[in-house]
C-alpha cells in the first residue's frame, strides 16, 4: 500500500566510505588543535565537526532521502545554533 | 463554527477502569489527562516545600543578624528554593500540566502523538527530582551555589553538588521529550479543518515553547555534565587554575537558561490569551500578531542571554550587542500586552475568578517587564546587578508571570479537569490576599536593591530593616492567601457543585466535550470550520 512514504536502501559501500570520511575528519579536528592558528583553531575544529554532523544527518538519519521540509527545518536549526556561536564569539574575539 | 460529537454518557477519564487500579492506574496510565494531573500533584508537593523555604528565608530577613538560621543554612535554602522552583515547577509547569491535559483536546485529538513517551517523561521528571533533592539530605551538606551552579565555586564547594547537578541534567530529558511530543502532536494530529491559523493561542504558545525546550535544553545538559566532569576528573573547562574559563560556564548556562525564561513565560502568555477573550466575550484582537510575536519571542529570546553577565568581564562589543538585543525582545512582549488590552476595549466583561487572575497577571507582568528594561540598560545594570532589585524583577516576571497564569489556568480549566465548580467567593478572597501579599513582599525589594542591598545574604545593615519588615509581612500574607486558594480547590474537588460542559461560555474545543472529558476526549474527531475565538 502506498502510504506516501518511500524506503531507500543505502549500499554498504556507501556506509564504509562515510565511516572512513568520519574517521578522517575526527583525526583532522584533533590535529588542527596542534597548530597555532589563533581563533581559527576553534573555527576549524567546529567546521570539521559541522561537516561530520551533516554527513550523519544526511545518510545515517536519512535526511537526504526524506521530504525537503525536514531538511529545511534542520537547516533552520543549524542557522540558529551558528548564530548563537557567533554571538558568543563577540565576547571572546573582542575581550 | 465547530462540528463535534461529544459523549456525556461514557465514563470520564477519572472513572475509567483500565488495566491497573488505584495508584497504579495513575502512575502507569498513558492518558494525557492523567499524566497532566500527575504533574500537577507532583508540582503542588514540590511547590509547597519550596514556598515554605522562601517564607523561612523572608523570616530570617525580618531583622538584621541571625534570626532563625545561620549563613550556611540560608545559602542552602536559597539554593534548594531556586532549584526546586525553577527545574521542578516553573520550567515544566504550564506545558506539563495544562499542555498535557488540554493540548490534544484543544486541537481535536484523542491523545498526544507518543502517549508512552509522555508517561516516560513524567517518570524521568520524578527520578530527576528525587536525585536533585537527595543532594539536600546526604553527603557533605546541602548545595550552596544558588540554582545557577556558577563555576568555579560549583566545583570547589565542599557541599554535595553532584546529585543536584545530575538531577537537573536528568530533568532536562523530561523537558526535551515533552517538547518533541508536543511538536509532533501539533504537526500531525490537528483536527480536520484546523489549519495553523485556526489553532488556538495556547497550543501556539506551547509550539514556540516546545522548540525552545528541544533546542536549548541539550546545551544546559552538556554544560552540567561538564561541571560533573570538572569536579570528578579535573579537566579544566571552567577552572582558570586548569586553563579553563569561568565566563564560558556563564555563557553556556545562560544560552539555555535565558530561553528557559521564555519556556516559563510563553505558555503563561498562551493561558492569558485564552482567558481574556472568553471573559471579554469578544474575539481576541490581533490573533496573527499574537502568533507572530510568540514565535518572535521564542527566536529573539535565544540571543539575549548575555544580559545576565553584564558585570562578568565580557567584551564591550558583547555588552552592547546583548543590551540592544534585550531591548528588542521587549517589542513582541509589548505587542501581546497591547493586544490583550485592546481585546478588553468595549468588551462585555464577566468578572470571574480566572479573569481576575489574568488582570493581576497584566499588572504584575508589566512591573516585571519594565523593571527588566532597567536591568537591560548597561549603565543601570552595573549598579543593580546582584542586588535585591534583580530578585524583585525576577519574581515579578517568573512568579508574577508564570505563577499568576498557572493559578489563572487552574481556576479557568478546573471545572473541565475535575468536573466540579469551586467556591468563587473563597477563590476571590484567596486571590486578593495573595495579590496584596505578593506586592507587599516584592515591591520593597526594588527599593532595597536600588539603595544597595545585595541578594543572597542572610544579614544586612540597619538601614535596610524597615523595608525588610514590610517584605517579610507580605510573604506571610501571600502564603496565607495560597493556603486559602489551594484549600478551596482541594475541597471543591469533592464537595463542589457539578460543572456543566461550558461554564464560562468558551469557544475553543475543550468546552465542547464533557466535564471531565472521557478517556478519548471525542467520540468522533471534530471538524473545525472557523476561527477559535469567534464571539461576534
Amino acid at each position: 500500500m502506498d502510504n506516501g512514504q518511500h524506503t531507500h536502501i543505502v549500499k554498504y559501500s556507501t556506509f564504509v566510505w562515510i565511516l572512513i570520511i568520519l574517521l578522517v575528519l575526527t583525526f583532522s579536528s584533533v590535529a588542527i588543535t596542534q597548530l597555532d592558528l589563533g581563533v581559527y583553531t576553534v573555527t576549524g575544529a567546529l567546521l570539521f565537526a559541522s561537516v561530520k554532523s551533516v554527513i550523519v544527518l544526511m545518510y545515517f538519519m536519512h535526511l537526504k532521502f526524506d521530504k525537503k521540509f525536514y531538511a529545511i527545518m534542520m537547516a533552520g536549526i543549524a542557522l540558529l545554533l551558528t548564530s548563537v556561536i557567533i554571538v558568543t564569539f563577540l565576547d571572546y574575539l573582542y575581550r | 463554527m465547530i462540528e463535534t460529537h461529544t459523549q456525556d454518557t461514557t465514563p470520564s477519564f477519572l472513572e475509567y477502569k483500565g488495566r491497573f487500579k488505584g495508584l497504579m492506574g495513575w502512575i502507569f496510565s498513558t492518558d494525557h489527562k492523567r499524566i497532566g494531573l500527575l504533574y500537577l500533584y507532583s508540582m503542588l508537593v514540590f511547590f509547597s516545600v519550596a514556598a515554605i523555604l522562601g517564607l523561612l528565608m523572608k523570616l530570617e530577613l525580618i531583622a538584621p543578624g541571625k534570626t532563625i538560621m545561620g549563613a550556611q543554612t540560608y545559602n542552602s535554602f536559597f539554593t534548594l528554593h531556586g532549584i526546586t522552583m525553577i527545574f521542578l515547577i516553573v520550567v515544566p509547569g504550564l506545558p506539563a500540566v495544562f499542555g498535557n491535559f488540554f493540548l490534544p483536546i484543544m486541537i481535536g485529538a484523542k491523545d498526544v502523538a507518543f502517549p508512552k513517551l509522555n508517561l516516560v517523561s513524567w517518570w524521568i521528571y520524578i527520578i530527576g527530582a528525587f536525585i536533585a533533592l537527595s543532594a539536600q539530605f546526604m553527603g557533605d551538606g546541602a548545595p550552596d551555589t544558588g540554582w545557577t551552579f556558577y563555576a568555579p565555586y560549583s566545583f570547589k564547594t565542599g557541599t554535595n553538588m553532584l546529585p543536584a547537578v545530575l538531577g537537573a541534567f536528568i530533568l532536562g530529558f523530561s523537558s526535551i521529550v515533552t517538547g518533541i511530543n508536543f511538536i509532533v502532536t501539533m504537526h500531525r494530529m490537528r483536527a480536520p479543518g484546523m489549519n495553523w491559523m485556526k489553532m488556538p493561542l495556547f497550543p501556539w504558545a506551547l509550539y514556540g515553547t516546545s522548540w525552545i525546550q528541544v533546542l536549548a535544553t541539550p546545551i544546559v545538559g552538556v554544560t552540567l555534565l561538564m561541571v560533573v566532569l570538572e569536579r570528578t576528573l579535573q579537566i579544566g573547562f571552567f577552572d582558570p587554575a586548569l586553563g579553563g574559563d569561568p565566563i564560558l560556564y556563564q555563557h553556556l548556562f545562560w544560552i539555555y537558561s535565558h530561553p528557559a525564561v521564555y519556556i516559563m513565560i510563553l505558555p503563561a502568555m498562551g493561558v492569558i490569551s485564552e482567558i481574556i477573550p472568553t471573559f471579554a466575550r469578544k474575539t481576541i484582537f490581533g490573533y496573527t500578531a499574537i502568533v507572530v510575536s510568540t514565535l518572535a519571542i521564542a527566536f529573539v529570546g535565544y540571543f539575549v542571554w548575555g544580559h545576565h553577565m553584564f558585570t562578568s568581564g565580557m567584551s564591550g562589543v558583547a555588552l552592547y550587542t546583548f543590551s540592544i538585543l534585550t531591548f528588542l525582545v521587549a517589542i513582541p512582549s509589548a505587542i501581546k500586552i497591547f493586544n490583550w488590552v485592546a481585546t478588553l476595549h468595549k468588551a462585555s466583561i464577566d468578572l470571574q475568578t480566572p479573569f481576575l487572575w489574568a488582570l493581576c497577571f497584566l499588572f504584575v507582568f508589566m512591573i516585571g517587564g519594565l523593571s527588566g528594561m532597567v536591568l537591560g540598560a548597561l549603565s543601570a545594570n552595573v549598579h543593580l546587578h546582584d542586588t535585591a532589585f534583580v530578585v524583585a524583577h525576577f519574581h515579578y516576571i517568573v512568579f508574577g508571570g508564570t505563577g499568576y497564569a498557572f493559578f489563572g489556568a487552574l481556576h479557568y480549566w478546573y471545572p473541565k479537569m475535575f468536573g466540579r465548580m469551586y467556591d468563587k467567593s473563597w477563590a476571590n478572597i484567596g486571590l486578593a490576599m495573595f495579590f496584596t501579599g505578593f506586592n507587599t513582599l516584592y515591591l520593597p525589594m526594588f527599593y532595597l536593591g536600588m539603595t544597595g542591598m545585595p541578594r543572597r545574604y542572610y544579614d544586612y545593615v540597619d538601614k535596610f530593616h524597615g523595608p525588610n519588615i514590610i517584605s517579610s509581612l507580605g510573604a506571610i500574607l501571600m502564603i496565607v492567601g495560597l493556603i486559602v486558594i489551594i484549600t478551596n480547590l482541594v475541597r471543591s474537588a469533592r464537595y463542589g457543585a457539578p460543572a456543566v460542559k461550558d461554564p464560562w461560555k468558551g469557544k475553543t474545543l475543550e468546552w465542547t466535550v464533557a466535564s471531565p472529558p472521557s478517556l478519548e476526549n471525542f467520540d468522533e474527531i471534530p471538524t473545525v470550520t472557523d476561527h477559535p475565538y469567534k464571539y461576534e
